[in-house]
């Protein structure tokens, strides 16, 4: 088996750190299919979490229930727990729009809006604040720096995000998100359509984000898991089969279920 | 940073989101009533023949708005011969044309091929009535109409649907001239439902050393059946429908006549022709009422073809 | 063994079977290039009558500022002309935000219940339904109950013929806005309704376009439904409320007629007639075609 690169970090336990979303008990459906059963596990703050697992195997639909994207569907449905600042997303009464705000999420394939790149900035400010030109300008910068892309489109602005490549068009949905200030970044699969350049590039901008914000990442790529994150979770066929460091997990597993995914004995 | 986390505030009102819903509701359901509200509004507005002559108004050949009787047959007879002979001609030759659009053209002339036929279905029908008055009939009175009298006006027993003097306008040319204006229209649509079959199940039978036609015939016909057939009924419909390709040329003659050389009149031609003119609510009524007929008529075609075409759709989905 | 086992390829040149075969298709390729040479045929034809009758007419500077002549006297189709370009205008007015709002919820809210797909049959059959029988609504409903024509009544019947096309396109644009915009704009806190006027909207706005502007040449040629609505007017009239003069129905009027000067401007006003429909069309498959 090829060596997989891992990262050396402090081994503090999944459990010690405090914890940013805390999933209890949370099961999920589609219609009558039943996507994920029973999944516990907390998500710690200001680190970089990965989900990983076969294709269908309901990493994509977790990721999923944390922003209650699920909630555009009719006959999708959650029940459990998904706890944020002791606040259970999944029955708050809360308007489902200040919980977006909050928690960001970057698709598998880039979705600028079409709008000139400094529109499609603005566009998320706007929904909550309401700016002065200069204020608005100064956002718009900051949010492209942190995304790794201000220098590639200062001079372009007014240019549709469109007109972007695969790799910047993603760091600017990066930076959109980024523009409302969120608490936790959802990236699902967000380097699949992209050349390896970007990606590493993408992957640079995690490892700097996860300094200010939450990250879970959805990922068919284990060594991108291992290089980026701090925490993994194997899950198969809905169930959340093993969590812990990814150190651990990519070189001891506990598990022999995990082991035979990581070594590539199926999936 | 996060300094607008517990003060944030959307920007856009609670209700803002059922109001915009509602609003696109109304004007679906406004949408949605347009047809039956036509239907309603032809029904009252019949009311007096409707009742004075119930179902008799049918096949009453009738049109004498002096005394005031009144019968649909001699419309209706010339509106479904017309849109028939339209469909004899129109729908081969557009079956010809879609097969050589999918199947044989070469891929540089598809595309201007294919808006030539757009062209020909973007242009307004009083083009072809005029057209059809002014160039048409005098070629046709001069040459062509005799020379199908003489010949088919001959053969016994149905020659008799081809006698009668040549005078250029009549049914037969309302007919010709309804053809051409829609065979775009089917072309259209059969042309985009072969293109609904699957490349690979054609290069399976290409592959088997299938000529062309028997391709066309043997899988994308069969395949596509129920579509073609949804398409041919569009064409219908709209060809039961047309009214200035036809009232140019049609005669305005209120008179049934067994050759298709003769005049006649088609419910969208008498229409047009006297529905100014007319006065006194009986007239009135029997020309709505004869609207009325070809209403029923159409949504009756137009709905079938719906169904159909939304059925192969469906049929294609599930295959793939 | 039998022969139809054993032995070489079941393909024989030299086989009859074939040869008919190849006859056959052989025939059906020049039966169907015929097909196609008998439509272009027509096509040509018609389009060459009009520029060859017409194109003297619409050369002639006066067709634009005269009005409609008496029989025999001198004359153009000014009023035909305002009159039609006022209604066509106001019926797409009238016509355009009814069909994209009935179309977005066709697209965007139709989901569940009955409503969406009922609307979208119905709208479909009322696309291809005869526009003679519009007009006869439009008198029956409005032209019947004031007691007079109008343009106004003119306007509502071609805005009637407007809704069934700008509901399809707009419902199928909607449609062909891929689903990942949408949910990036929910998962920023976007609230339904702002996502649909500002991220589908603006995504699907050139298919919109060309839907509004194929509507606007589908209407220009339109005839029927403006004989008892419209009707026609002899004069210049900028008043909307009365009998407004249209070219459609004048070309009609002037063409059935036994008078040559009448036929002269009706070919004239035939030939602006295509030329201004074939190209809005033109212009709405090429804005459409940039979109890709």
């Amino acid at each position: 088996m090829q060596a997989l690169k891992v990262r050396a970090v402090p081994a503090v336990e999944p459990g010690e750190l405090k914890a940013k979303l805390s999933v209890r008990g949370l099961n999920f459906y589609y219609g009558g299919f039943q996507a994920i059963k029973n999944v516990t596990l907390d998500i710690p703050e200001r680190k970089v979490t990965a989900f990983i697992g076969p294709s269908g195997c309901g990493k994509s639909t977790l990721l999923r229930t944390f922003n209650r994207m699920y909630a555009l569907y009719p006959d999708q449905r959650a029940e459990g727990e998904i706890l944020m600042d002791g606040e259970n997303l999944v029955t708050t009464r809360q308007d489902v729009s200040l919980i977006r705000a909050r928690i960001g999420m970057v698709f598998q394939k880039p979705t600028p809006f079409p709008m000139s790149i400094y529109d499609n900035i603005a566009f998320g400010v706007n929904l909550f604040e309401s700016l002065s030109r200069r204020d608005m300008d100064e956002r718009v910068e900051w949010a492209l720096s942190r995304a790794a892309i201000w220098n590639e489109v200062k001079d372009k602005l007014s240019q549709s995000g469109q007109s972007l490549s695969g790799g910047q068009q993603q760091r600017l949905c990066i930076a959109r998100c980024i523009a409302i200030k969120p608490e936790v970044l959802l990236l699902d699969e967000p380097c699949s359509a992209l050349d390896p350049i970007s990606t590493a590039k993408v992957e640079e901008l995690i490892n700097e984000l996860k300094t200010d914000y939450t990250v879970v990442i959805v990922t068919h790529n284990m060594q991108q898991a291992a290089r980026v994150s701090d925490y993994t979770a194997y899950m198969y066929l809905g169930e959340l089969i093993e969590y812990d460091i990814t150190d651990r997990i990519f070189i001891k597993p506990r598990k022999a279920a995990t082991e035979d995914y990581i070594t590539g004995r199926f999936g | 940073m996060s300094d607008t986390q517990g003060s944030r505030r959307l920007r856009s009102a609670p209700w803002a989101d059922k109001a915009f819903e509602w609003l696109t509701r109304i004007f679906a359901f406004v949408v949605f009533s347009i047809l039956l509200a036509i239907l309603v509004s032809l029904v009252i507005g019949s009311q007096l023949t409707l009742e004075k002559y119930g179902f008799s108004f049918i096949w009453s050949a009738d049109w004498d708005p002096v005394r005031e009787k009144f019968g649909a047959l001699v419309p209706i007879y010339g509106t479904v011969v017309t849109s028939l002979i339209a469909m004899l001609i129109g729908v081969p030759v557009s079956f010809g044309i879609a097969i050589f659009l999918t199947e044989l053209s070469p891929s540089w002339l598809k595309r201007p091929l294919g808006t030539a036929i757009e062209l020909l279905a973007a242009i307004p029908s009083i083009i072809y009535g005029m057209w059809g008055l002014f160039v048409f009939v005098p070629l046709f009175q001069a040459h062509l109409q005799p020379a199908i009298i003489d010949s088919l006006g001959n053969v016994p027993f149905f020659g008799a649907l081809f006698a009668g003097p040549p005078i250029g306008i009549g049914m037969l040319t309302a007919g010709l001239i309804l053809s051409i204006m829609v065979i775009p229209f089917i072309t259209a649509v059969m042309r985009d439902v072969f293109e609904i079959v699957p490349p690979m199940l054609k290069e399976s039978a290409y592959g088997l050393g299938a000529t062309t036609w028997e391709v066309v015939w043997r899988v994308v016909l069969p395949y596509t059946k129920v579509g073609v057939i949804g398409g041919i009924m569009l064409g219908l419909g709209r060809a039961l429908g047309e009214t200035m390709a036809v009232t140019f040329v049609i005669g305005n003659a209120h008179r049934l006549a067994v050759s298709l050389n003769a005049p006649g009149n088609s419910i969208a031609s008498a229409l047009a022709n006297e529905f100014t003119e007319a006065v006194g609510d009986v007239y009135y009524s029997a020309l709505i009422e004869l609207g009325l007929i070809l209403f029923l008529i159409t949504t009756v075609v137009l709905g079938l073809s719906k169904l159909l075409l939304l059925r192969l759709a469906r049929h294609e989905g599930a295959q793939t | 063994m039998s022969s139809a086992v054993s032995g070489a390829s079941a393909v024989n040149p030299g086989n009859s079977l074939y040869r008919s075969r190849k006859r056959f298709n052989a025939i059906v390729v020049v039966v169907s290039s015929a097909a196609l040479a008998f439509g272009l045929f027509w096509l040509v034809w018609i389009l060459g009558t009009l520029l060859y009758e017409g194109g003297t007419a619409l050369a002639r500077a006066a067709l634009y500022y005269q009005m409609t002549p008496p029989p025999g006297a001198d004359g153009g189709l000014a009023n035909a002309l305002a009159g039609s370009l006022a209604m066509v205008a106001a019926g797409t007015i009238f016509g355009t935000p009814i069909g994209i709002l009935a179309g977005t919820y066709l697209a965007e809210y139709g989901r569940r219940g009955w409503l969406a797909g009922a609307t979208r049959f119905l709208n479909d059959v009322l696309l291809s339904a005869p526009s003679i029988v519009i007009g006869l609504f439009v008198y029956s409903v409005y032209v019947a109950q004031v007691k007079h024509f109008s343009g106004w009544a003119g306007a509502m019947a071609l805005g009637l013929i407007v809704v069934p096309v700008v509901v399809r396109t707009t419902d199928d644009m909607l449609k062909l806005v891929p689903n990942t915009l949408r949910e990036a704009a929910m998962a920023l806190g976007c609230p339904s309704w702002k996502m649909v006027v500002f991220v589908t909207y603006r995504a699907a706005r050139t298919g919109i376009l060309t839907g509004i502007l194929l509507a606007i040449a589908r209407v220009s040629g339109e005839t029927a439904p403006l004989l008892f609505t419209a009707l026609n007017n002899q004069f210049w009239s900028s008043d909307m409320n009365a009998p407004m003069s249209n070219l459609p129905v004048v070309i009609f009027q002037f063409a059935m007629s036994p008078y040559e000067n009448w036929h002269r401007l009706a070919w004239g006003g035939a030939a602006l007639i295509t030329l201004a429909v074939l190209v809005l069309n033109i212009l709405a498959r090429a804005l459409f075609r940039r979109t890709d």
